[in-house]
């Protein structure tokens, strides 16, 4: 009972591959793990507006201005536009396509840049600070959270961009591409939900 | 067969560690870092107890005078903060951390890199609190701080900050730990152990992992939004500028409520191994053990709101979570009956860690049944904030929790070691603690039910509190005894515990066919696994598969389902990046304590780490505009 088991061998993993891509690769769940906690994040914030909105008697509160549809507009059709090179870059990767990878990610990380435009002036065109009331706090919190979310994703893609010129890519670094793919994907579906609450949601009301 | 020696040794070339400090500061072996979690959270636990025992002392005449009401204030917020956060649920991820490669017969975790990552990270709350303790800012509002007593009206200086800030440095350990564990159990598990054969300790760990990962967020967030209150003066909690304080009760319980089954969920982890194996037969209701974790993971989403039955909320509020609360008796009713059918229809035998089982089910239920009473929002109007609160979430977290814990340390020792613990100075341990743990908390029900409210420094003379809060420190005094003799136990047998080989308990899963303690490489071939026990089949040698490389380190990538073989995945070496991005992760915790502009520049030193990190070790470009230079 006490001595180490012996094993039969009834057969071998050597012939298996060194790589997969998609839902069958290990990262891909890794990736996909953060992005339920980031979600998760981002449903909770959207929580407190709705709640701090549901005990205010006006929304936004009187005398606060309304959040600026130009700049916020402009953003979020650029971020959506975004999603036709990221998914070809998708393609791209799932294909194997060196040249489409490489090109395709240092497109994606000048997109990235440019969208950090529009969103300065978003902030700018908010209309209040985060400190005058808690409704100026939450909407600076959701926008805050969602540039985090921009900004990450653009130092990945610069990174990784880089590494696919500077060095060889095999199967993994396909599959990197994937993921990174996958995760501005994230970064632009969340968006939709936070826009609405933000520039939407005081309108409605 | 045997596995050739040279086979093991190119294996034990390739999976060990550098020597030396180095080696200690850039191993990402699952085993090492999970036994620093563990002793780290273990000395934790330790000093947190010391601090219970000097609050017993105060209580136990009335208008004592050993505390000031500063101090006594300071001994519940440090020993509830490192009790939940440092030391229950970093040691139930540590566990996962240890176990589940071994019982998948896996060479690592998923990310090993980030395990090291996490560990650190988490040493870094672990200063944050007890260093800031040791230089005079300790907080001193609790172990969750509400506004608007911990806003910056009412709380200046640090001491708040610095609780709010160790939750962050911690969760962020806790959900790198999660993701690390429940991408390990999809899809790393060996040919074979589809999701029916998975044992419930893989299915308990692998439901706390996704509970942590949906409801931490929960207390990062609103721990961030107490600093910005605090620190950039955004209005979140502040009602005089449309804030509100119940949103960080909401908040703080969305996490917290969970938090009492992420620690749980584990320990039924720990009870269904121990329980199966002592009772030598396979666990009754294995399906029904499954789905009952399943359900009370889900059904822990939907209760945060008792903890708030004072605050005022509409009564259907009320209703809904009591009847929420109550529901989840069922299935934690469930286990414990499939684990007593499994122990009354087994060839059973009670050596130490089936004592612990027992203990633990005599000590849970005494829990769930207060747990029932104070479900009900109308006697928990009566009953909060007294001393009938404070026992019943010692009975349910030390019962339920910690007793199996003691229970798993036992058990899983020998393997850990390679020695056994003492049987008789382990029964003594027991029956100090279990014996003195109820001496000192069942008083505290009637104590409670007297109306004596919780956090309070001292009581007057003519109360009638005196001989229940004697009694109660009396049994603090002999629990705390039977922890060093615990230890003392520990201890002693990692030198002079008598050998334990490979398997002394005859257990039935995968960790014990390897040797003790494990190897770097954890187990020379991947096993193929046919049933829920694939230890117990008569002895014959187990099934097993080669071609994972043994010149490399590589792991089996499988299917979540079926567990069918995908493809063989190069696993990260050892690495000095995880200590490095996690001190440029804590410099930039600690410095937006006092400044906002912490975070984009400390944003720097983050990302140059993790570009170090996940630098490319393979060769460079040989096509294209940047391809190395001939």
């Amino acid at each position: 009972m006490t001595g180490t088991r012996e094993f039969a061998i009834v057969g071998t993993l050597s012939d298996l591959p060194s790589s997969a891509s998609g839902p069958r690769h290990l990262v891909w769940w890794g990736n996909i793990g953060f992005m339920v906690i980031e979600g998760t994040g981002f449903v909770l914030a959207a929580a407190a507006y709705l709640y701090l909105m549901t005990q205010a008697s006006a929304w936004p509160p009187k005398g606060d201005p309304l959040p600026g549809l130009l700049w916020s507009g402009i953003f979020t059709a650029g971020l959506l536009l975004s999603e036709i090179p990221n998914l070809w870059v998708l393609r791209c990767a799932r294909a194997k396509n060196l040249a489409g990878v490489r090109w395709g990610t240092a497109a994606m990380a000048v997109i990235a840049l440019a969208l950090f435009v529009p969103r300065g002036f978003e902030f700018a065109h908010l209309g209040l600070p985060w400190h005058q009331d808690a409704y100026g706090s939450v909407v600076w919190l959701l926008l805050v959270l969602h540039t985090v979310h921009v900004v990450t994703d653009w130092g990945d893609t610069v990174v990784l961009g880089a590494w696919l010129f500077t060095h060889e890519v095999g199967d993994d670094q396909f599959a990197d591409v994937e993921d990174n793919s996958n995760y501005w994907t994230f970064v632009v579906l969340c968006w939709l939900p936070v826009y609405l609450l933000i520039y939407w949601a005081p309108r409605a009301l | 067969m045997k596995p050739d020696p040279s086979l093991l040794e190119q294996l034990d070339r390739t999976w060990r560690d550098p020597p030396g400090l180095w080696g200690f500061l850039t191993t990402v072996d699952h085993k090492r870092i999970a036994a620093r979690y563990i002793v780290t959270a273990l000395l934790l636990m330790f000093l947190a107890g010391m601090l219970a025992l000097d609050m017993r002392w105060q209580l136990s005449v009335p208008e004592n005078t050993r505390m000031t009401p500063q101090l006594f204030n300071e001994s519940f917020s440090l020993h509830g903060s490192t009790m939940l956060f440092l030391v229950s649920v970093p040691l139930m991820e540590a566990m996962a951390f240890w176990l589940v490669p071994l019982m998948l017969g896996a060479r690592n975790m998923a990310f090993p890199r980030l395990g090291a990552f996490s560990f650190w990270l988490y040493f870094g709350g672990v200063l944050t609190l007890w260093v800031a303790h040791a230089i005079d800012i300790t907080p001193d509002l609790g172990w969750f701080e509400y506004p608007p007593l911990s806003g910056p009206a009412y709380s200046p200086g640090h001491r708040a900050d610095i609780w709010a800030q160790m939750i962050t440095f911690t969760e962020v350990a806790a959900l790198a730990a999660s993701v690390n564990v429940a991408a390990t159990i999809l899809k790393m598990r060996p040919p074979g152990m589809t999701l029916a054969r998975m044992p419930v300790f893989l299915w308990a760990m692998l439901i706390a992992s996704i509970m942590t990962m949906f409801s931490m967020p929960a207390v990062m967030l609103v721990t961030s939004m107490l600093i910005a209150d605090r620190l950039v003066s955004t209005q979140f909690f502040s009602v005089a500028a449309g804030g509100d304080a119940v949103l960080f009760q909401h908040l703080f319980w969305f996490f917290g409520h969970p938090e009492v089954y992420i620690i749980f969920v584990p320990a039924t982890g720990f009870v269904s191994s121990i329980v199966e194996t002592f009772s030598r037969r396979v666990l009754y209701g294995h399906s029904v053990l499954v789905l009952a974790i399943l359900s009370i993971g889900a059904l822990a989403f939907g209760l945060w709101v008792h903890h708030m039955f004072a605050v005022g909320l509409p009564r259907l509020g009320n209703d809904f979570y009591t009847a929420a609360s109550m529901a989840i008796a069922v299935p934690a009713g469930l286990q414990i009956f499939c684990w007593l059918a499994t122990i009354g229809t087994g060839r059973t035998w009670f050596p130490t860690p089936m004592l612990w089982i027992l203990g633990f089910v005599a000590t849970f239920v005494i829990g769930g049944l207060s747990g029932v009473m104070t479900a009900s929002a109308a006697l928990d109007l009566q009953l909060t904030d007294t001393y009938f609160i404070v026992a019943h979430l010692h009975y349910v977290l030390i019962g339920g929790a910690i007793f199996p814990l003691f229970g798993a340390f036992c058990y899983w020792y020998p393997k850990a070691t390679g020695r056994l613990m003492s049987e008789r100075w382990g029964k003594v341990a027991f029956v100090l603690i279990v014996g003195g743990f109820n001496l000192g908390f069942f008083p505290m029900h009637l104590l409670g039910l007297e109306g004596m409210p919780r956090r309070v420094y001292t009581y007057p003379a003519h109360m009638g509190w005196d001989m229940l809060n004697q009694i109660a420190t009396a049994g603090s005094a002999i629990a705390v005894t039977g922890g060093l003799v615990f230890a003392a136990n520990a201890l002693c047998s990692y030198w002079r515990g008598k050998p334990s080989g490979a398997d002394p308990w005859g257990g039935s899963t995968l960790e014990w066919a390897t040797a003790s303690p494990p190897p770097a490489y954890n187990i020379p071939f991947t096993p193929r696994v046919d049933s829920l026990t694939p230890m117990w089949n008569g002895g014959a040698p187990l099934p097993a598969l080669d071609g994972i490389a043994i010149d490399t380190r590589e792991v089996l990538v499988s299917s979540v389902t079926d567990a069918q073989p995908l493809y063989r995945q190069k696993s990260a070496g050892p690495s000095i990046w995880p200590l490095v991005a996690a001190l440029a992760v804590s410099a930039m915790f600690i410095a937006s304590i006092f400044t906002p502009w912490a975070i984009p520049i400390g944003a720097l030193p983050i990302g140059a780490a993790l570009t170090g990190w996940f630098w490319p070790n393979r060769p460079r470009a040989k096509i294209g505009a940047l391809e190395a230079a001939p």
